[in-house]
């Protein structure tokens, strides 16, 4: 096992340098000189060469990828162009209101999917199951910006149950109901999916099928034989959801007016703010690495026939 | 396309029918219209007037026409980014892998980078690079979704690999490029073909996404999830400048969701219920 964990940490290093090249390279080819976004529009010449060199821009492009890497490595993302707020600094001022987001969906998306996922398997079939499968086609069809839109629209304005937006300090966790429904929504369709099909697949094996011929009730077949084996797949989509949250959190905290990660970049984006951007990316990226590292971590940990499955695919 | 056609269910011919209406009205569209979708008038401002069968938006512009051609847009962007995704995605997983070895492990870790990075937030990226257009939304879009493309395409390349028919045709000495184009890839069409209607849901949503964000084509035109975007600022008045362009972009993903499910577990059924 400390082998196995020990290789897929290095296998980590290529993506993430890889991912460092990327950003790298999208924020060199946006068009527009950052000197002259820094010195503002009426700069002279002499001003914009003076900054040009502080910024380091005239240096070669590989020595200023290197300054650039290491740069990242002691956890200095760079600069706001705008506001001149070191860029770590307010990933971290506004990361808790993004992780109690996506905290708060993953709840939403855990019960409602697993919930949903096991009535349909034990339902397989029948009406509803049937009910289930519209539930979750249209979860994932729908996108998150209109049932963001809808949810407001009803809960907030209409039935005054919840603020319509705006995050004030001392308001409650109010404020990230209906937010973290509208993600937590759309990922708890897709775990329906998975636990169904995986559940189905679980109740069809032999072991099932003993636990029956013992006579033991249907329900502890259910929980203690069923689910704890039709979840292992799950881990995968809980933790994927975890990045996606990003992904979904800037539509969904735009619509909210929730100050978190999200918002920060699509203001970001508006303002041409590049570092930042280029921060929330890396930050997207990271927590996706991790996150697949620890469920890879976690399934070679529980099956053992995964970890030698793994360690030869790497080998060869 | 017989057996396809036999064991359809009734989702799975409304999906057929739901994906004929859109691409009959795309495809008719100047027809179908009954005004000039980019003609603004202050003066029609949110207004239901006569020959504006679902009256007007926030400029005047007709509703009803607008939803006309955002069908065109979003189809036109979704299918064409798919195949871009799809020509790049068959490239990689194919030579990867077919061939294995040191070009499976760079091509893969090259994959999985793009899979890393958040999606939406690397399609902007991609768009700002690029400067707004329509062809740009289809290569962001392309960027975004190749990468998943390569890797189901690759690990069934792995497995045909080692095919009987696959040694037999190597051993008769045959060359890897007929191998793969005569061996390997007609016995991927199948899952290609469920790939790609399971992405073109995936495209028509993010490229609504994006025009949601503004981040897009060129806002006047006239796109599905621009005119969500829009109308949200109105929402409270006119809700339906929400409501119908959201339920345009629901209506296409779900019967491209739905008509992706049903090929899948006619084509492919061993893996059905998976993905």
């Amino acid at each position: 096992m400390l082998e196995f964990t020990l290789r897929r940490i290095v296998a980590t290093i290529p993506v993430l340098l890889g991912i460092l090249i990327v950003a790298f390279t999208v924020l060199y080819l946006i068009p527009g000189d950052p000197a002259q976004t820094v010195a503002g529009p009426r700069a002279d010449a002499e001003t914009l060469a003076r900054i040009r060199s502080e910024m380091g821009l005239d240096q070669p492009l590989l020595t200023r990828f290197w300054s650039y890497l290491s740069r990242v490595a002691g956890g200095d993302l760079g600069d706001s162009v705008v506001t001149g707020k070191p860029v770590l600094e307010s990933l971290t001022e506004k990361l808790p209101y993004t992780l109690k987001l996506a905290s708060f969906a993953m709840l939403v998306s855990i019960f409602a999917g697993v919930v949903m996922g096991i009535v349909s398997a034990i339902t397989q079939g029948r009406w509803l199951d049937r009910l289930c499968t519209v539930f979750s086609v249209a979860g994932i069809s729908i996108p998150v910006f209109l049932s963001g839109l809808v949810f407001l629209y009803v809960f907030a304005v209409k039935l005054r149950w919840f603020p319509t937006s705006g995050f004030r300090a001392g308001d409650s966790l109010l404020v990230f109901v209906l937010p973290a429904f509208t993600l937590g929504i759309r990922s708890a369709a897709f775990l329906a999916r998975i636990v169904r099909s995986s559940m189905i697949e679980v109740l069809n094996q032999d072991f099932i099928r003993t636990a029956r011929a013992k006579g033991l009730s249907r329900t502890r077949i259910l929980f203690r034989h069923g689910l704890v084996n039709a979840l292992v797949p799950v881990v995968t989509v809980i933790g994927l959801d975890l990045s996606s949250y990003l992904n979904g959190s800037v539509i969904v905290e735009t619509i909210f007016d929730l100050p978190g990660i999200g918002r920060f970049a699509m203001d970001a984006i508006l303002q041409r703010d590049y570092p930042i951007i280029q921060g929330v990316v890396l930050l997207g990226a990271f927590v996706f690495i991790m996150v697949n590292l620890f469920i890879d971590l976690f399934y070679a940990w529980i099956n053992p026939k995964i970890r030698d499955e793994m360690m030869g695919k790497s080998a060869g | 396309m017989k057996q396809i056609a036999r064991r359809m269910t009734v989702a799975g011919w409304l999906s057929v029918a739901g994906i004929f209406v859109v691409l009959v009205v795309a495809f008719f569209a100047p027809m179908l219209i009954a005004n000039d979708p980019m003609e603004t008038d202050p003066l029609r401002r949110l207004s239901k007037t006569e020959g504006f069968p679902l009256g007007c938006d926030q400029l005047g512009q007709c509703v009803y026409s607008r939803l006309i051609y955002g069908a065109r847009l979003s189809l036109i962007i979704g299918f064409s980014s798919r195949l871009t995704a799809l020509l790049i995605g068959l490239a990689v997983g194919l030579a990867a892998g077919y061939f294995g070895g040191w070009l499976d492990w760079l091509l893969m870790r090259i994959v999985d980078m793009f899979l890393a990075f958040p999606s939406l937030l690397l399609a902007i990226a991609v768009s700002m690079v690029l400067g707004s257009g329509i062809g740009t939304v289809i290569f962001a879009l392309a960027v975004v979704g190749w990468a998943e493309m390569a890797r189901i395409i690759r690990s069934a390349a792995l497995e045909l690999r080692s095919a009987e028919y696959v040694i037999a045709a190597r051993t008769l000495g045959a060359s890897h490029l007929r191998i793969i184009l005569t061996h390997i890839l007609p016995n991927c069409l199948p899952l290609i073909t469920v790939i790609f209607t399971m992405g073109m849901a995936t495209a028509v949503l993010s490229e609504a996404s994006l025009s949601f964000l503004g981040l897009g084509v060129d806002p006047s035109l006239p796109t599905w999830g621009g005119m969500v975007a829009a109308g949200k600022d109105y929402m409270l008045r006119r809700p339906e400048l929400v409501v119908y362009p959201g339920a345009c972009i629901a209506f296409l993903v779900i019967v491209f969701n739905v008509f992706g499910d049903e090929l899948r577990d006619i084509l492919d059924p061993s893996r059905k219920g998976h993905w």
